[in-house]
C-alpha cells in the first residue's frame, strides 16, 4: 500500500504527519520523501543515508554543428522555447528542455545526438528496520517532476521486492509537482489546518485530487486554531477526518527541535496509531470504520 | 523601479501575513500574488477585481479514436507515460500525464492526435485598500505555473509604469522549482521568511541557494524566532557568515492569525511588537533598495 501525504498549503504538517506514521507503523515500510524542492523528511527520521549518491539525469539533445542542415524541424516541434534558428546559427537552451525526445526523433540528418541534463540527487538509507528513500532537486533545476518519477521508479522496485508499505511526503501546492506525488498512490491522506489560508488552500487541494477518485481523508492539525469551517466543509463533502493533532505551543517547540510528535507523549503517540488505523480502514473502503478518532 | 519578492522555501512560514503587513505599511507600489496555485494574499486583501483574463497556455495531446489504426507507436515514443491502450487496443491520453511536448501528434502516421490549447486559470487587475494588485488562479492540477507568473510579473511592470510606481510588491511560492525560478526573474531583492526549526534551516539555505544562483540579494526575517532560540541564532550565525542582513526577528503571537481571521493584515490590528518590528523591516528593505 503506498500512502501519500499532501496538502495544498505548505507548513500544515505533511512532514510532522509522515514522519509520525513512520515511526509507529507497523508493517515493513519504505519512508518516502518526494519534496524534492525542500526535502526536510530526513531531518526528522534522522536515517542513517547510504554514502552512494545516485545522480537523475534528463535525456537532452547535443548538436553536432557539422550535421545541421538548418532546415528547422526541431524547432517547429519544440513547444519549449528550447531550440532557436536565428540566420544560420541553431541554438540550444538546455535548461527549457523538457527532455521529450522530439527533436532527436524528427532530426532525418542525425545532427542531435544524446545529452544529459543533472536534475538532482537520491539518496537511500535506513532507520530501524524502517528503509529511506529522497530526491534532491539540483539548485536551479526549474523541473521536479521528472526527478519525482525517478524516485518514484525506485521506490516501485523495492516496494515490489520487499512487499513493504511506503509512506511519502508530497511537496505542497495542487499543481503539477503536487499532482506527480499523488497520482500513483492508493491513498491521499491530506494535512490542513483550520486557519483561513489553510482552509482556502484544503479546498483547492480537494477540488484538484478528488478528481484522481482515490480513497482521501484528512488529518486537522493545531486543531482548535482558526475557525471551524473545515468541519463544516469536510461534512458536506463527506470527507473523513482520520486525525486530530491538537494545537499546542509544546507540539510546535518539539517540532522545531527536530522531534518525531508521535513520540512527544503517549497521548500523541495514541493519535498516529489510530491514524494508522484509519487509513487502513480507508483503503480498504470501510469508510464506517473511519472517523471514531 | 524595485521589485521586491517575498520567498521562504518551506512553506507555511508566514510569507503571506508579511507580505500584507507590507502592503499595508509601504506607500505607493503595486502588488502581486506569484503564488498562482494556492494563493492567498487575496483573503487579507480582499480585491475588487476591475479585469479578469483568461490565461490559456500549453496544448494537450487528444486521440481521434475514429482515425486510429492501433500501432501504438504514439505510447512507444512518449517519454511521459501519457498514453495507455486497454485490451481492445483504443489509445488515450492520459491529460495530467501529457507534458504538452506534440511529438505524438507529429509523428502520428494517421494524423489522427489533435492539440488543442488548454484553458489552464484566469488573471486579474484589481483595486485593494492598499493598491492595485495583479494576481491569478490557475485552475488546480494545471500546469504552466512558470508562465502565468513571467505574464504577472510583466503586467505588475507595465502597470507601474503606467501609474508612475516605482515599486512591485510580490508574494512568493514554496520551494525552489519552477514558479520561483520564474519570479527570480528581474527581482532586486528577495525578503526570505524563515523560522526556527531544522526544515525552516534547511529550506533557508536553499533558497538562499537559488537567490546566490540567480545573483539576487537577499535578506532574512526568522519569524516566530521565540519557539526555539537556539535555531534562531543559528540561522543569525548563517545569515552573518554569509552576509544576508537580518531584517527582523519576529515573536509568535497569536494575533497573525487573529487578524488572518478578520481579513485584515496584522499592522491593522492595533499596536504591536510584531507590527512595530514588521515597520522596522520594511525601513531596512527601503534603505536597501533605493
Amino acid at each position: 500500500m503506498k500512502i501519500t501525504v499532501a496538502s495544498g498549503k505548505g507548513g500544515t504538517g505533511k512532514t510532522t504527519v509522515t514522519a509520525s506514521l513512520a515511526a509507529v507503523w507497523d508493517r515493513p515500510l519504505l519512508a518516502v520523501d518526494l519534496d524534492v524542492e525542500e526535502p526536510n523528511l530526513h531531518l526528522f527520521l534522522q536515517p542513517e543515508i547510504s554514502t552512494d549518491v545516485e545522480k537523475a539525469w534528463m535525456e537532452i539533445p547535443v548538436l553536432d554543428a557539422e550535421k545541421c542542415t538548418l532546415c528547422g524541424d526541431c524547432v517547429n516541434l519544440c513547444q519549449f522555447k528550447a531550440i532557436s534558428l536565428m540566420i544560420s546559427t541553431l541554438t540550444l537552451y538546455p535548461d527549457m528542455c523538457h527532455g521529450c525526445g522530439g527533436c532527436m526523433a524528427i532530426c532525418s540528418k542525425g545532427a542531435l545526438g544524446k545529452g544529459q541534463r543533472e536534475l538532482g540527487t537520491i539518496h537511500q538509507g535506513r532507520v530501524g528496520e524502517t528503509r529511506f528513500l529522497s530526491g534532491t532537486l539540483r539548485i536551479g533545476e526549474a523541473m521536479s517532476p521528472p526527478l519525482m518519477e525517478a524516485v518514484k521508479k525506485k521506490m516501485d522496485d523495492i516496494l515490489e521486492l520487499e512487499g513493504r508499505d511506503a509512506v511519502i511526503d508530497a511537496p505542497p501546492g495542487v499543481s503539477c509537482p503536487a499532482l506527480c506525488a499523488v497520482m500513483d498512490s492508493d491513498v491521499i491522506v491530506l494535512v490542513a489546518d483550520a486557519t483561513p489560508f489553510g482552509l482556502h488552500d484544503f479546498k483547492l487541494a480537494w477540488e484538484s485530487f478528488s478528481s484522481l477518485a482515490k480513497p482521501t481523508g484528512v488529518v486537522i492539525n493545531r486543531a482548535g486554531m482558526g475557525t471551524r469551517e473545515i468541519y463544516t466543509f469536510c461534512g458536506e463533502n463527506a470527507i473523513p477526518i482520520l486525525a486530530e493533532i491538537p494545537f499546542d505551543r509544546k507540539i510546535a517547540e518539539a517540532y522545531s527541535q527536530g522531534r518525531i510528535i508521535a513520540e512527544v507523549s503517549a497521548e500523541l503517540g495514541t493519535v498516529f496509531s489510530s491514524l494508522q488505523k484509519n487509513i487502513r480502514a480507508l483503503a480498504a473502503g470501510d469508510t464506517g470504520e473511519v472517523g471514531d478518532a | 523601479m524595485r521589485e521586491i519578492l517575498v520567498l521562504s522555501g518551506k512553506g507555511g512560514t508566514g510569507k503571506t501575513s508579511i507580505t500584507a503587513a507590507f502592503a499595508h505599511v509601504s506607500g505607493h507600489k503595486i502588488i502581486c500574488d506569484l503564488d498562482v496555485d494556492t494563493p492567498d494574499l487575496h483573503l487579507l486583501l480582499q480585491p475588487t477585481h476591475e479585469r479578469e483574463v483568461q490565461f490559456y497556455a500549453g496544448n494537450e495531446a487528444r486521440i481521434n479514436q475514429a482515425g486510429c489504426i492501433g500501432c501504438g507507436l504514439c505510447e512507444e515514443m512518449c517519454r511521459y507515460n501519457a498514453i495507455h491502450h486497454d485490451g481492445l487496443d483504443v489509445f488515450t491520453v492520459d491529460p495530467i500525464r501529457c507534458e504538452g511536448c506534440k511529438v505524438c501528434v507529429t509523428f502520428c502516421p494517421e494524423e489522427t492526435i489533435s492539440f488543442p490549447e488548454k484553458h489552464c486559470g484566469r488573471w486579474y487587475v484589481s483595486t485593494t485598500r492598499f493598491g492595485t494588485m495583479v494576481h491569478a488562479q490557475l485552475f488546480p492540477g494545471e500546469e504552466n505555473s512558470g508562465r502565468l507568473v513571467a505574464l504577472l510579473k510583466q503586467e505588475a511592470k507595465k502597470l507601474a509604469k503606467e501609474k508612475q510606481i516605482d515599486c512591485i510588491l510580490s508574494d512568493g511560492v514554496p520551494g525552489v522549482g519552477c514558479p520561483v525560478i520564474s519570479s527570480l526573474s528581474g527581482a532586486d531583492f528577495v525578503v526570505i521568511v524563515t523560522e526556527p526549526t531544522p526544515s525552516g534551516r534547511h529550506d533557508l539555505e536553499r533558497v538562499a541557494g537559488l537567490c546566490r544562483h540567480f545573483r539576487t540579494r537577499a535578506g532574512v526575517i526568522i519569524n516566530k524566532f521565540d519557539l526555539n532560540d537556539e535555531q534562531s541564532s543559528h540561522i543569525e550565525k548563517y545569515c552573518r557568515d554569509n552576509g544576508y542582513p537580518l531584517l527582523a526577528k519576529l515573536p509568535h503571537d497569536a494575533l497573525v492569525t487573529e487578524a488572518m481571521v478578520k481579513g485584515r493584515a496584522v499592522t491593522e490590528c492595533g499596536e504591536s511588537k510584531i507590527g512595530l518590528d514588521i515597520r522596522v523591516a520594511w525601513e531596512k528593505i527601503e534603505q536597501l533598495t533605493r
